[in-house]
């Protein structure tokens, strides 16, 4: 069976397209924001709709510690990211263990904030509107950080056994857009939460 | 009812009563109505003028048998293209101010000193109608003055639900407008003509959605008077009746509009037997779970959940219109609900066949 | 994956196309088990197509059935209960498991040949979106086995395919409706994203050399900006099913009315994702508008540039209109006028794209075979449903309108009308590619001719009621009213839809055995799919395809005119 040729001749401009890996989590982290969009929302139209409380600015405490934790982690990923394009593993591994902690650092933190929140002042996901909204959103915020961390410790496991090369810094890359795209939601949620919430 | 069928001038292959909105008794309605030829005269146009082009062209440019070359390749024109681009956005403001006009007249209407209140609550799958000037409550069918241009008496409806969405929509007197929990939604209607305007729930809002019908009846202002004087009235423990008083002489403001009641009282001696009385009926009542719904002012009788029954028998219909009020029915309702209205939130009593003719005896005394 | 396609030194523009000769027939479970476990873009696109189909039937039986039902009124057909459980699953199968699989199908298996790759750029991901489809759909259509079992329809949704809270929380749904159509609507929405994500991946990083986004044929445009709405608009869907999910298995309050939450809220959420929606499935219809016009009228398409923008267009103003199906719910007089102008503008790329479609065929030489003949009537379907729209969007005259039988006419002539119409068209169009073999044409114009004739009498009839006051999913209605002859009309119609379909479906079945053989470019077309063999071989293109203009095809086939010299 024939078919019709399709070839140009002489046409020898190179031919560059993006990488799809980018452009991909580029459009997961649209179709995230979108999620994170209706969260805040939600918690922004239902602050002060308690009918019973407690309310956010009796029992909410600023987590600056977690939060300092978390935004720096970005920039050890991007310490992370320009070593293992220098083909500098070792240092990858260093930068990218670093972020790996204190990514469990602010979970951490998140994790005593809310045993305080369910414990001493009794408000969990069914107590009133601000539970409700308040733990759908920071959870919704910690499961991606626990993905990311998930991914992450993946990544390490290959690294410290070799298996990781520098040829695979464009991967590496991409999860690191996903990481500063979780450390970018917390901003938002910090600032809506802790913020103007309180 | 022969008079609500009078209006049907639009819709004439209509029954009466009229759901067209078409058919309009009120201002909401008219204005939305002329509105709505305004808008679908432009439509008109555009579809006549477009698929006339479209036709021609089919025509014109169909493929002949024994051709061969391909027709002459056009990639565009901007001029073409801004042309059909400026075009649409001139009839779209065009449009959109005669919208602007009828939708701020009628939402932002100011409302009258002379203005009727009444707030209704929607349920799963009846209304609830309250007079909060009057003291009155009543459900499913709902009274309201006549409002001439020369003494205008418009009503306005404050809307609220006891339970999901539904929404009020009476189509001959103004669009409709949702009934949500936690929120209350306003309109207004002003009717001009008296009769009966029919309408039903048009927010799915459960199993019996489709039979959560409205029935709206415009009286003249003494009739309406007559109406509000009678609902006002309660119940009092009423001493024995050994049978229910004669229905022909069910007393209402508007019997003239209403259709004769369908029983005679010796048809109804099959339904309610003789031997009962309504007073039986009444401790029947009180003492089963009725009263945990059901109000019959005057009585022990207070619950919210169901309908008010204080004066059930001035009422054509029962169930949220899904039958007529009568005796027969009535008891067959009492008796099984569900065989009327599966899904309704009332429960079948599973009283004895005795019990259920008292209760209806009993009822059948709420006037 | 089978033959390397290795081009002939020494013969550079000229491509030896090396399908390898039929292999020997697997065994019936080697065949499914290839297809269960391919990653191959075509074999997935034509996954999602049968899988549509099907449901597309099922669908039917359910709008049948509904029309049964509203024959007469005060029919006992069905029980409210059956009747609620068939409107609900007949709406979110024909959008969740017809329109969107559908499309999708289409997309997965035309974007990569259209432009020249060799496969999508996640195949996996892909196949895991077609699966976790498939999971949604078989999961919501368990619920009618599931609960107290078939005879009660088990435990299948009831409130509706936009499920307005608060009926949807435990206190007014108890039972497990709820949980199989948002469990099923969260994963299919999963499924949606996860393709929606590797169609813009490949537009974008896999065109074959020379196609610049100004070169790619009209439907990857098409496809690439659906896949943007899909990604912006299904994921406050899967957020709103989240929260309704956390309502009933936690005991949170979003939308808890008694609780203080907002049944708003949830109407804004469910119609942020829910308008855009109808875009997702419109802007598949109009792509394939897009290829077929041109080819049948032999013209390329007018205003490319201006078909792109409207379409881009079409897509952000979608974001911002979805408020006009709350025009009833108690917006401020200021919000339904923002909604009113908003909604209208819609109208503007949307002419443009039907003016320019006019413009193809003018001046063309048209041939009416049956992938024309479906472009037409939707040509004209979707002219009518635009400005019916526009009718809707008169926020004053909504207040009647909404929630009526005319919104249903409406909505129905846009997703039959023109989308259903279109994919017929489509299915037509591209059979011949998939399977080799061409649908039958006399059947395809008896196909057709019901189609229109049971559409238009369905759906034009089906205004009226609206108009006179008849709510839509009403399970019955009273004698009174004047609906019941038009009713009749409505429901003669639909079984007459439902005979044409019967055909289709047969036409499908007896020409992939008996069809005529197809050969590479039946229609005479000029976009890459048509420049490999039908069915295209596992790896597409033998040599990596080179393009220099809109329709590569067309400069070959005409080298004194070519397009190159154009653009």
């Amino acid at each position: 069976m024939s078919t019709i040729p399709l070839q140009q001749a002489g046409t020898e401009t190179p031919w560059r397209m993006p990488s799809r890996g980018v452009v991909a989590m580029a459009s997961l982290i649209t179709a995230e924001s979108a999620i994170f969009t209706i969260f805040v929302v939600a918690y922004l139209y239902y602050l002060g709709h308690d009918i019973v409380g407690p309310t956010p600015r009796e029992v909410l405490e600023l987590p600056i510690f977690g939060t300092v934790c978390l935004l720096s982690s970005s920039f050890f990923i991007w310490l992370a990211e320009h070593a293992i394009e220098h083909a500098k593993m070792k240092a990858f591994a260093l930068w990218w263990s670093v972020t790996i902690l204190l990514g469990l650092i602010f979970l951490a933190d998140t994790g005593a904030e809310w045993y305080k929140l369910i414990v001493r002042d009794h408000l969990t996901i069914r107590t009133n509107l601000f539970g409700t909204t308040f733990y759908s959103l920071v959870g919704l915020h910690a499961s991606h950080v626990i993905l990311g961390l998930f991914m992450m410790l993946v990544t390490i496991a290959f690294a410290l056994t070799g298996k990781l090369l520098p040829v695979h810094a464009e991967r590496v890359k991409v999860l690191a857009l996903y990481w500063h795209f979780v450390d970018a939601v917390w901003v938002v949620v910090f600032t809506v939460v802790y913020i103007i919430g309180r | 009812m022969t008079a609500a069928g009078a209006l049907n001038s639009c819709a004439a292959w209509a029954a009466s009563p009229s759901t067209s909105t078409f058919s309009t008794a009120s201002t909401p309605a008219r204005e939305v109505n002329d509105l709505s030829f305004f808008v679908l005269a432009i439509s008109a146009a555009i579809f006549i003028g477009v698929s006339a082009l479209l036709v021609y062209a089919l025509f014109r440019y169909r493929a002949r048998p024994g051709e061969s070359m391909e027709p002459p390749q056009v990639f565009g024109s901007v001029q073409i293209e801004l042309a059909w681009t400026i075009i649409p956005i001139l009839i779209i403001v065009m449009l959109f101010l005669g919208t602007a006009r009828v939708l701020f007249s009628v939402q932002d209407a100011p409302k009258p000193a002379t203005a009727l209140d009444v707030t209704v609550v929607g349920h799963q799958f009846w209304w609830e109608f309250r007079y909060p000037q009057f003291n009155v409550v009543t459900a499913n069918e709902l009274h309201v003055p006549l409002s001439s241009p020369a003494a205008p008496r418009p009503t306005f409806l404050k809307l609220t639900s006891a339970d999901v969405m539904h929404s009020f929509w009476v189509p001959q007197l103004a669009g409709k407008t949702d009934l949500l929990p936690n929120r209350v939604n306003e309109m207004w209607i002003d009717p001009l003509r008296t009769g009966l305007y029919v309408g039903q729930c048009a927010q799915f809002c459960g199993m019996q959605h489709a039979k959560m019908l409205l029935r709206v009846y415009v009286d003249t202002p003494e009739q309406f008077q007559q109406w509000i004087a009678q609902q006002q009235k309660t119940q009092i423990e009423i001493p024995g009746v050994t049978q229910p008083a004669a229905f022909e002489s069910k007393q209402n403001s508007t019997a003239n509009q209403r259709p004769p009641a369908q029983l005679k009282p010796a048809s109804l001696s099959s339904i309610v037997p003789d031997s009962i009385t309504s007073r039986d009926g009444q401790l029947v009542f009180e003492k089963q779970a009725c009263i945990n719904c059901h109000t019959v002012a005057g009585t022990v009788a207070n619950g919210r959940y169901g309908p008010d029954l204080t004066h059930l028998m001035s009422r054509d219909t029962l169930a949220a219109g899904a039958m007529p009020n009568t005796p027969e029915n009535l008891k067959a309702w009492i008796s099984d609900p569900t065989t009327f209205k599966p899904g309704s939130l009332m429960p079948a009593m599973r009283l004895t066949d005795r019990q259920n003719a008292q209760i209806t005896a009993y009822l059948l005394t709420l006037k | 994956m089978d033959i390397p396609s290795v081009p002939v030194p020494g013969q550079v523009g000229a491509v030896i196309d090396r399908t390898p000769p039929q292999a020997a027939r697997g065994t019936y479970l080697e065949v499914v088990h290839s297809w269960v476990v391919t990653v191959d873009h075509k074999k997935l696109g034509i996954l999602y197509i049968v899988y549509a189909l099907i449901f597309l039937v099922v669908a039917g039986i359910e709008a049948i059935l509904i029309r049964i039902q509203l024959f007469v009124p005060h029919n006992t057909f069905v029980s409210a209960a059956t009747f609620n459980r068939l409107f609900t699953m007949h709406g979110t199968t024909m959008v969740f498991l017809v329109g969107m699989p559908i499309l999708f199908g289409f997309g997965n298996y035309l974007v990569p040949l259209m432009i020249g790759a060799r496969d999508m750029a996640f195949p996996r991901l892909n196949a895991f979106s077609f699966w976790i489809s498939a999971f949604a759909g078989i999961l919501l259509y368990y619920s009618f086995i599931g609960g107290v079992g078939l005879a009660g329809t088990g435990s299948a949704p009831d409130v509706g395919w936009f499920a307005y809270a608060p009926l949807t929380e435990r206190a007014f749904s108890p039972g497990h409706t709820i949980d199989y159509w948002a469990v099923s609507l969260l994963a299919s929405g999963i499924g949606s994203i996860g393709t929606a994500i590797n169609i813009i991946a490949t537009v974008f990083c896999m065109r074959c050399k020379g196609m610049t986004l100004l070169r790619m044929p009209l439907l990857p445009w098409l496809y690439a900006t659906v896949s943007f709405l899909v990604i912006v608009a299904v994921s406050p869907l899967t957020a709103a099913q989240a929260m309704l999910m956390i309502d009933r298995y936690l005991g949170g309050h979003f939308f808890d009315t008694q609780a203080g939450g907002s049944a708003i809220l949830w109407a804004h959420f469910f119609w942020i994702f829910g308008h855009p929606e109808v875009y997702v499935l419109v802007l598949p219809a109009f792509a394939f508008a897009n290829e077929i016009i041109p080819v049948f009228a032999r013209k390329a398409i007018f205003g490319y540039a201006a078909m792109v923008a409207a379409s881009v267009g079409i897509a952000f103003i979608s974001l911002s209109v979805w408020a006009h199906h709350m025009f009833t719910i108690g917006m401020t007089s200021f919000g339904n006028a923002f909604f009113t102008l908003s909604t209208m503008l819609v109208s503007i790329p949307t002419g443009i794209k039907i003016f320019n479609w006019l413009a193809t065929i003018w001046g063309g030489k048209i041939r009416f075979e049956t992938p024309m003949l479906f472009s037409i009537a939707f040509l004209f379907q979707f002219l009518v449903a635009g400005l019916t729209g526009i009718m809707l969007s008169i926020s004053a005259w909504n207040w009647q309108l909404h929630n009526s039988y005319f919104v249903v006419a409406h909505f129905h002539y846009v997703l039959v009308g023109a989308i259903v119409f279109m994919i017929f068209a489509a299915l037509y169009y591209w059979y011949p590619k998939m399977t080799g073999r061409m649908l039958d044409e006399r059947l395809g114009k008896w196909h057709f001719w019901l189609m229109v004739i049971g559409f238009h009498l369905t759906f034009d009839v089906m205004h009226i009621p609206g108009m006179l006051g008849m709510p839509r999913q009403i399970y019955t209605y009273e004698p009174d009213r004047g609906w019941t002859l038009l009713n009749q009309i409505v429901s003669v119609g639909g079984f007459i839809q439902g005979i044409a379909v019967l055909i289709f479906v047969y036409n499908l079945v007896h020409s992939y055995f008996r069809g005529e053989t197809a050969g590479a470019d039946p229609w005479d077309a000029w976009t890459l799919e048509w420049s490999i063999p039908s069915p295209p071989p596992a790896y597409n293109f033998a040599v990596d395809p080179e393009v220099a203009s809109r329709r590569p095809l067309w400069d070959i086939k005409h080298p004194e005119d070519p397009d190159s010299a154009f653009e």
